[in-house]
């Protein structure tokens, strides 16, 4: 079994990457990488009261999606959509548990609709317009993998483009200490049937057991392995460089992600 | 889609563990429903809570994943001898040929809150024994699924609010249809905690009396919890008549609002619309539709206005949350659990509580159970960030 798809469009969020063109010279290591605090965009595809009530984890999906269908050329109204996250929105998740642990447990009704796993995606269909179906997914480390498996299965069965976005945001203290996710990231792809004018490669997916990629750089390695959605960054670097061949992603042991990939 | 086989089935909710006291409480429209006293809570509101899920005792290996959640899988799991069709299942496929897709909207969160009770005074550090990644996590209950079966296939949580456990049986069948996996055990498990019982009372949607699905003075939901799995087999050529089929599977954005529906349910009637056109059939092939049915007034109304536009208000239909309460992330496998009974026995369950049928809302929804040949029903379900998914389920002649 192996899944054929092609990737129209990258978008990306994370320390010290505001973007998959800086991204992109990074990997190709044209730049040297600098972590540095995520900078998140304004949300301004959102009506105002909804851009109020997005959180750090909603503006980082919403951001890295739109650049990754930007980058394609892409009509966001008609995508499906496959968005993966590690963990939820921990600042609200902690504010919810601070209330019901205290005497007055009423809870701030935006906070508990915020509360759902598919936040981002009920923000991105609010911000985008898009009837299509979207699925959201958790597979705690394995959601880069969880993610692109969905996606490439949707654009199989389908025959049509789908949206994945994978990212997470950073849980405070006291849940940090026991899910230290440091920071926002995200990285998003557009995928496609068919090879188009924007292709960038042709991807085959399948499931293996190949010792899971790390990035030979340390920094670049400590990114993969300190935020969860970062565990695409082998595929991405691929991309980058231009070269055909394989990444091992992290999924569920056993089993790993195999992704081979030539450039269009 | 090609049809799947529903091959084994459980439900386990407040009616009772299993399909028996499920079919026994639907046809003669029973609700589980009582008073809230769960926990510390007090509300005034009702809730369907599953008797004994505290006494559950997970195998010791799996200490790590024990919360609410997870023992509340175990007990559906352990229903209707399930546990040990999956097994023989993973024995004629192989563990990596068979796929773990379930949903769940606040997996193991109960066992968050109490840690957040218990923070170290000076630091405000959560407890040593409060375990993230195998409680709270929304993909621990099929991390633990998956580990209690030696399963080594893919995995993965569909976490969509209200449409969690629907979704999955679309997901499995995707990856079916490619080849991934060969069976998929399918499913969902939410389990009662604060954060749902304050926070659907905050945004004034829940109930003071038992919920009133479709009633023209329904309150709000009754908040309830449940496990609901299936085995997802690709149909062979000969079945039993009785078998019960997935036909097809139909998932839609509202792109609206984050806690209301659209008023003129359009996501809802996309979602069906595209569910009959995945199993190939239309409007008047539906025998029964199991409607999504909260009992809040912005979710009947706007569920009775997408099925009347596509079914007229002919076809019988009706909401089993006054049984079970909502069980959220686990309602689209309690009410597959529903719609499989409905097809094998023949019956259209009568919606519990419902007393007085709204006038503004034309449907043939049924206050009684109603008996006879039952060949295809649709169920819907709908979740916040307006996430909905409708499924197609059939006999199998």
């Amino acid at each position: 079994m192996n899944l054929s798809v092609f990737i129209d469009g990258i978008g990306v969020l994370a320390p010290g990457l505001e973007s998959w063109s800086a991204a992109a010279e990074v990997l190709a290591g044209r730049a040297a990488y600098a972590p540095a605090p995520t900078v998140l965009p304004a949300p301004a595809v959102l009506p105002p009261a909804e851009r109020r009530r997005a959180s750090r984890l909603v503006k980082t999906a919403l951001g890295a999606g739109l650049e990754a269908v930007n980058h394609a050329g892409a009509d966001a109204s008609s995508l499906a959509t496959v968005f993966a996250s590690s963990s939820g929105d921990g600042h609200n998740c902690h504010a919810i548990c601070e209330t019901l642990a205290s005497d007055d447990r009423s809870v701030s009704p935006t906070r508990f609709h915020n509360s759902v796993h598919n936040a981002a995606a009920g923000y991105w269909g609010i911000a985008t317009g898009a009837m299509a179906p979207s699925q959201v997914l958790c597979a705690f480390d394995a959601g880069f993998a969880a993610g692109l498996l969905e996606a490439a299965v949707q654009v199989a069965s389908a025959q049509t483009p789908v949206l994945l976005v994978v990212y997470d945001a950073e849980y405070p203290e006291p849940i940090f200490s026991k899910r230290p996710v440091p920071d926002a990231g995200a990285i998003a792809l557009l995928l496609s049937p068919a090879r188009g004018p924007r292709s960038l490669a042709a991807a085959k997916v399948s499931l293996g057991d190949t010792p899971m990629a790390r990035m030979d750089d340390a920094a670049q390695e400590k990114l993969r392995s300190d935020i969860p959605a970062m565990r695409g960054l082998p595929l991405l670097q691929l991309i980058a460089r231009g070269q055909a061949g394989g990444a091992s992603l992290e999924y569920l042991a056993p089993l790993t992600l195999q992704v081979d990939v030539a450039p269009c | 889609m090609t049809p799947l086989l529903l091959s084994h089935l459980t439900a386990t909710t407040c009616l009772g563990r299993g399909l028996a006291p499920t079919r026994a409480a639907l046809e003669n429209v029973d609700s589980g429903l009582r008073h809230c006293d769960f926990e510390t809570v007090r509300l005034d509101v009702w809730i369907g809570e599953v008797p004994g899920v505290d006494e559950v005792k997970l195998p010791a290996a799996l200490a790590r994943h024990d919360c609410r959640n997870n023992r509340l899988a175990l007990l559906g799991l352990e229903a209707d001898g399930f546990a040990d069709a999956v097994r023989a299942a993973v024995g004629r496929y192989g563990k990596r040929r068979i796929g773990v897709i379930l949903g769940t909207s606040t997996s193991g969160i109960l066992q968050m809150e109490l840690a957040y009770r218990r923070r170290d005074a000076t630091t405000g550090a959560l407890p040593d024994d409060f375990i993230y990644e195998t409680t709270h996590n929304a993909y621990s209950v099929a991390g633990f699924t998956r580990e209690l079966f030696g399963i080594e296939g893919p995995a993965v949580v569909v976490s969509t609010a209200c449409s969690s456990s629907a979704k999955v049986f679309a997901a499995a069948s995707r990856m079916m249809a490619c080849g991934l996996i060969d069976a998929a055990l399918v499913g969902g498990v939410d389990s009662l905690c604060l954060t749902t019982l304050y926070g659907f009372n905050s945004l004034e949607l829940t109930a003071p009396s038992p919920c009133r699905p479709y009633d023209a003075h329904r309150h709000g939901i009754s908040i309830g919890e449940g496990a609901g799995f299936a085995l997802l087999e690709r149909a062979t050529a000969s079945l039993d008549a009785d078998a019960v089929l997935l036909l097809g599977a139909g998932e839609s954005s509202d792109a609206f609002h984050m806690s209301s529906p659209h008023p003129e349910g359009l996501g809802a009637r996309l979602a069906m619309e595209r569910a009959l056109a995945d199993a190939d059939l239309t409007p008047a092939d539906i025998d029964y539709i199991n409607l999504h049915g909260t009992a809040t007034p912005a979710n009947d109304a706007a569920e009775g206005k997408a099925v009347a536009a596509l079914f007229g208000t002919s076809v019988p239909c009706s909401s089993t949350k006054g049984a079970t309460g909502h069980t959220l992330g686990a309602a689209g496998a309690v009410e597959v659990a529903a719609c499989a009974l409905a097809l094998r026995h023949g019956f259209l369950p009568g919606s519990a509580n419902t007393e007085t049928l709204d006038p503004a809302i034309p449907l043939d929804y049924l206050l009684a159970t109603r008996h006879g040949e039952v060949r295809r029903t649709l169920t819907n379900s709908f979740g916040f960030g307006g996430s909905n998914c409708s499924l197609v389920l059939g006999r199998a002649e």
